[in-house]
């Protein structure tokens, strides 16, 4: 098993015909996944790499029976992209888009209130379920099938978390960038809740950063009884305050969304906390024995 | 966008908000002049920098006359103003605000932002004003009002009335507060804020509301949509450094420290600064060349990290996903070629083609220093930036 992706994945990818749209279709395809079209309004009806084309998402799920949706669309269209791509019902979407601005994200989680499409990210690397799927930008050659799951705020990070894992002999189920910025479709908690129902995961790794306080919200849900063993590493401990460190999201405002303060949380519930970036990998073989 | 308070609170009287009358000056004639123009009996003269904390550092007087306000002007305009934002070094002030004095009766507070775990805007109020309010929320959280808004309503009366009791305001106060709150929140919104911020909001002795003081910064991924707002920008207020670096997409943020980071993705590049930390150093800087880094852009990222004097050595720590090892090598090897880059470079680098950049770097016959994890690139780089 995995969770979000797996065999029986069919792939769309809104924004195939783009130049990253293109790059990621044809890696997500040499990777296994079934990518089965592509969305790019006013194109309909042509075909690109071989793949066909759609206007819309509508159309494409109609014709194609995609299951999931890849979001590579320019930051000023992709809440839009977004949207179509939620009114159409399809269960999953991962938009790797980032620079989206605040307001249009506000709107698009508005229309998705009580619509079943799980949205991942935005400003996320994607998700990839090791050896059998994957949609967004992580590179597959570095991830081994296993038995440990990842959900991460930043992309590279979770690229390291993989390689140290790897080092030490162990696999991954499915790795989930979240997204760095301050509005995202699915959260920490989101993500622990999936890893719970999927009995091929044995161990969580949790990467978070400074602002907001999604840690000490997945914090407070872990200390509740979430039973499987949690790595975790936060980001920017040596940041300074009121400074937007690349990520839209990762800025302590007012004094709050420190580091210290989601380590001491995620200590207190229970998760294995490292200090030092190096160290995820060693301390998950250490907790697992 | 950060912008200034005077440009702020002509954002803000445009959605129908009131703020006091008032002119900004960049000279001290200019400055009695306007003093001249507004009349009354006093004047307030305001610096105009980034930063809070203006009046303890003496960033705002009274004024009792027009060339009063000119001597005050004189002296405040090329002052380096220092206040608990600014950090020790301070800011150059170069432009002021000539503002009518007011009979305060009293200092509230509002602000609107977004609310990122409820995933919707907020409108704070607190009838605590004209203080720091990080401080009342640690001290009296009990006076911190607030009031979700829903996207589809925006602001509905009875939430700003529920504000406005809550604050201990009367019914035509209450009303004026309604009304306020309804522009606040339409400019919050469609100018792309994402804080506004008014504090102190005063109730005259005549009973009317104004906004003494405003900060706004905008949202820098919507500023592309606002091209009248993306004019405010000052580039006097913000670092040459991270200036030059915005140039060429690079994030780059200077800190304290002395050694140099070159990093791909921000959360690897936060990462990298807490372990240089661990590892008994200091950081000089935060840099995310991107995904997508080429040979170029590497060479503009050793260009801005060498303008900083204080660095003795330089970290690179890259894991190739789509960019690749050998092109990084590549790039960091015709920079350092070209640039002659004085300082000891650890290069750490993992992922595709690992090994074919770590070959092009031996061969290169430049002076690199290899590591294989981060924990190790880190000891080295702190020993190395040490020992010069």
């Amino acid at each position: 098993m995995a969770i979000l992706l797996d065999g029986n994945t069919r792939l769309i990818v809104q924004g195939l015909t783009g130049r990253e749209g293109t790059f990621h279709a044809r890696q997500a395809a040499a990777y296994g996944t079934t990518v089965v079209g592509g969305v790019t309004p006013g194109k309909g009806g042509t075909v690109h790499e071989g793949w066909p084309i759609f206007d819309t998402v509508h159309d494409a799920m109609r014709e194609t029976g995609a299951n999931a949706t890849v979001i590579f669309v320019p930051p000023p269209f992709a809440s839009d992209a977004i949207m179509e791509a939620a009114d159409a019902g399809i269960p999953l979407a991962v938009c790797i888009t980032e620079g989206i601005p605040v307001v249009d994200m506000l709107r698009a989680l508005t229309f998705m209130e009580g619509k079943p499409m799980r949205l991942v990210g935005p400003n996320c690397p994607g998700v990839i379920s090791a050896g059998k799927a994957k949609a967004g930008i992580i590179p597959g050659h570095i991830c081994r099938e296993g038995r440990i799951g990842i959900v991460s705020k930043s992309g590279t990070l979770t690229y390291e978390a993989i390689h140290q894992l790897t080092r030490v002999g162990m696999g991954q189920t499915t790795c989930i960038g979240i997204g760095g910025d301050p509005l995202i479709g699915t959260s920490f908690i989101d993500a622990l809740r999936l890893f719970v129902g999927d009995p091929e995961t044995d161990a969580v790794v949790m990467i978070g950063e400074i602002g907001g306080s999604a840690e000490e919200d997945a914090a407070a849900f872990i200390g509740r009884g979430f039973r499987k063993p949690v790595v975790g590493f936060i980001a920017g401990q040596t940041a300074p305050p009121g400074r937007r460190m690349g990520h839209a999201g990762a800025i302590i405002a007012g004094g709050k969304g420190t580091a210290a303060e989601k380590m001491a949380a995620l200590g207190a519930a229970g998760v294995h906390v490292v200090k030092s970036p190096a160290d995820m990998g060693a301390k998950m073989r250490e907790v697992l024995g | 966008m950060k912008i200034h308070e005077y440009q702020a609170k002509s954002v803000l009287a445009r959605f129908g908000v009131p703020v006091p009358r008032g002119e900004v000056a960049f000279s001290a004639v200019e400055a009695g002049e306007i003093a001249r123009r507004l009349g009354g009996s006093v004047v307030v003269v305001k610096a105009q920098i980034h930063a809070g904390g203006r009046g303890k550092g003496g960033g705002v007087k009274l004024a009792k006359s027009p060339d009063e306000a000119e001597q005050v002007a004189k002296q405040m305009i090329g002052m380096t103003l220092v206040t608990h934002q600014t950090g020790p070094e301070g800011r150059t002030v170069s432009r002021v605000l000539i503002e009518e004095g007011l009979q305060i009766e009293r200092e509230l507070y509002v602000s609107v932002l977004v609310d990122r775990a409820a995933a919707c805007p907020v409108v704070i109020a607190s009838a605590a004003g004209g203080m720091d309010i990080e401080e009342v929320a640690a001290k009296e959280p009990q006076k911190i009002l607030r009031e979700y808004v829903d996207r589809g309503t925006g602001i509905i009366p009875f939430q700003a009335r529920k504000l406005a009791f809550g604050m201990g305001l009367e019914g035509g106060a209450a009303q004026k507060l309604v009304k306020l709150l309804d522009g606040v929140y339409r400019a919050f919104i469609e100018t792309d804020a994402t804080l506004i911020e008014v504090n102190p909001l005063i109730l005259t002795k005549g009973g009317d509301l104004l906004a003494l003081d405003a900060k706004v910064s905008f949202d820098d991924n919507a500023v592309f949509r606002h091209p009248d707002l993306r004019e405010l920008r000052d580039l006097g207020e913000e670092d040459p450094l991270e200036v030059e670096a915005s140039k060429f997409s690079l994030n780059y943020i200077r800190l304290d420290g002395n050694i140099g980071c070159m990093v791909n993705g921000a959360g690897l590049a936060m990462a990298t600064m807490d372990i240089i930390k661990l590892a008994g150093g200091e950081p000089a800087n935060f840099l995310d060349v991107g995904g997508g880094a080429n040979a170029e852009q590497i060479r503009n990222a050793f260009k801005i990290l060498m303008s900083d004097k204080h660095v003795r050595a330089v970290l690179i720590n890259i894991f190739g996903g789509i960019l690749r090892c050998d092109v990084l090598a590549q790039g960091v090897i015709a920079a350092v070629t070209e640039l002659g880059v004085p300082v000891p470079i650890v290069i750490r680098m993992e992922g595709t083609n690992v090994e074919e950049g770590k070959r092009m770097l031996k061969e290169s016959g430049l002076n690199f220093t290899t590591a294989d994890s981060m924990g190790e690139a880190a000891q080295t780089v702190v020993a190395l930036a040490g020992a010069r």
